[in-house]
């Protein structure tokens, strides 16, 4: 009873931080970078000044478009923004005194932090996939849209990218939670995994494994053509071991950080 | 009784205190010493924020690496004026009790005794953000207290309080002392809290120099230190004239811009005494009140070489 009551309370503090503080602001900036550029999009299609493509076409740009502007920019970046300052925040405003003085496990703050930041980018980064998706389909009309959605095509389809999406915000926030506990400049490690991430495509099959996009490339829901220059070279991984893996990866991920959160001292003036 | 067991305190190579043995007993105790003596490491060692590079310290039984247990028994004012954003006075210590996992009814009842304790009952729904220096020492302070610990530690819990405030406070602290609570506080004016402390730690680079009922070394400085102390208010010529009237003043100077004055008195009592007096019944109105000079250091000077440590 206790544990959950302090879990509720960690939430309360910390979901006002996620949206309505000075830190949240980046992180709508990067959310509505793409839905500015599908509303552009649809705003062309419906002056007819763009080009009518079929719907078949305008999937795999999607899927494109998925992969490298929504998963390797706005929801990388907006996990470094979200998750990073869960600690480090709290110590560069000094207040992380006033968690460390209640009566609550210090593994129990982390996780309660991360589900916060969880959540946070969950709403946030699932409604960019679900905005950007909708508007892909109203470039070609109400009717087409309600068809993708009622064929049930179409809603396997969604239901993939918000899967990965939350994959994405699961596995990245667990690395920048734990880069946020260790790191006194997280940039640094955040700047090295973007890129190790970056060059997966060009990396041979097992060290492709060792990351997180290719698990999340693997789960997408439509496939990229071989000669549209970034698709996956190496078999995907099978979602019987990808889902599991970003969750186990995850879990590790966020017991490290409790670890290390464990032993953190108050030394705002080193900081 | 709150114990230090040859404690040190290292920041990589700078020493933060050293092997510090202590028993610290109910009642008030004031950690004295300049800045950068030793009392904040001191006061973040016992409550868990730091861990002691050597020794141990233990707070009525319980070692200060279990959070979960000496969080329930000690509640820690510490001197970082900072927030989480955007609360009320209210929200700031309501959402602290939720951390201590407590229930929505006992929270709010909670929350509402402590801040009455300290004031702030009339400023409780405004956002801490627009409170002044003082009032967010008070509320930093409500929300030490109120979970109701049995160990009250205070990092210099008086500084930015004006005189009603300051005496405020001081009552409260009797009070939790009076409860049969401990009660440690700390301050570079040992004019401040010895008058209120039951007994005195003096902290200098590290080390503790002395400890003990501090009454009568406090005589001695009195009679034979004076001290400086700035005051700023609207008023400087008329305190001025009034302070003459005492015969422990020494020398006074009037600030050039006409906003304030620096007192030389060798009875620091008595002129704050007169100061809440002249703010009580002439309307005065003070900006600030502060030690003025190297006068710490000088104690510590005087208390360190003039007769080496007392205790």
């Amino acid at each position: 009873m206790t544990i959950s009551r302090q879990f509720l309370a960690v939430q309360a503090l910390e979901l006002r931080k996620r949206f309505l503080g000075k830190r949240a602001i980046p992180v709508y900036l990067l959310a509505l970078i793409p839905i500015v550029l599908f509303v552009g999009f649809a705003v062309l299609s419906f002056l007819h000044l763009g080009h009518n493509d079929p719907i078949a076409h305008d999937r795999v740009i999607y899927a494109a478009l998925f992969r490298t502007l929504i998963l390797r920019f706005v929801v990388y970046f907006g996990c470094v923004a979200i998750f990073v300052p869960l600690f480090r925040g709290d110590i560069l405003d000094r207040s992380l005194h006033y968690y460390f003085l209640v009566p609550m496990k210090r593994r129990t703050l982390t996780v309660a932090k991360y589900v916060s930041g969880l959540l946070a980018a969950l709403v946030l980064f699932n409604g960019v996939t679900l905005a950007t998706w909708t508007l892909l389909y109203l470039t070609h009309g109400t009717s087409a849209l309600v068809e993708q959605l009622l064929s049930g095509h179409g809603l396997f389809e969604l239901s993939g990218y918000l899967l990965v999406t939350t994959l994405a915000c699961v596995g990245y926030g667990a690395v920048f939670l734990a880069a946020g506990a260790f790191f006194k400049n997280p940039i640094v490690p955040a700047v090295a995994i973007l890129g190790w991430e970056s060059i997966n495509a060009l990396l041979p099959p097992v060290l492709k494994k060792i990351s997180v996009i290719h698990y999340l490339e693997s789960l997408c829901p439509v496939s990229i053509p071989q000669d549209s220059g970034i698709a996956i070279l190496a078999d995907p991984a099978s979602p019987w071991v990808a889902i599991p893996g970003i969750l186990l990866l995850a879990a590790v991920l966020v017991y490290v950080a409790a670890q290390r959160v464990k032993r953190l001292e108050i030394l705002y003036g080193v900081e | 009784m709150i114990v230090f067991d040859n404690v040190s305190k290292f920041y990589g190579e700078v020493l933060g205190v050293n092997r510090v043995t202590l028993t610290i007993a109910p009642g008030v105790t004031s950690l004295v010493g300049p800045n950068g003596s030793g009392k904040t490491t001191l006061m973040n060692l016992m409550t868990g924020l730091l861990r002691p590079s050597r020794g141990h310290i233990t707070v009525s039984g319980t070692p200060v690496d279990h959070p979960e247990a000496l969080c329930r028994k000690v509640g820690y004012c510490t001197q970082y004026d900072a927030f989480p954003p955007g609360l009320t006075g209210y929200e700031f210590v309501h959402s602290t009790l939720r951390l201590h996992g407590l229930g929505e009814a006992e929270c709010r009842e909670r929350a509402l005794r402590a801040i009455a304790k300290v004031g702030l009952t009339d400023a409780a729904g405004r956002r801490v953000a627009g409170y002044s220096k003082g009032m967010r020492q008070r509320i930093r302070l409500a929300q030490a207290i109120a979970h109701d610990p049995q160990v009250v530690v205070l990092d210099e819990p008086l500084n930015g309080l004006d005189p009603m405030a300051r005496a405020e406070t001081i009552a409260l602290f009797r009070q939790l002392r009076d409860e049969g609570r401990y009660v440690v506080l700390s301050s570079h004016i040992l004019h401040e809290v010895d008058l209120i402390s039951d007994r005195v730690i003096l902290v200098h680079h590290g080390y503790i120099v002395a400890e003990g009922a501090i009454a009568g070394v406090r005589d001695e400085i009195d009679d034979e230190h004076p001290m400086q102390i700035l005051v700023r208010c609207d008023r400087p010529s008329f305190v001025a004239s009034r302070i003459f009237e005492l015969d422990s003043a020494v020398e006074i100077k009037i600030h050039e811009d006409k906003g304030g004055l620096l007192v030389h008195t060798r009875d620091a009592d008595k002129f704050y005494l007169l100061l809440n007096r002249l703010v009580m019944e002439h309307d005065l109105e003070l900006e600030a009140v502060a030690p003025a000079d190297e006068d710490v250091q000088a104690v510590y000077r005087y208390l360190i070489e003039k007769d080496g440590p007392v205790s």
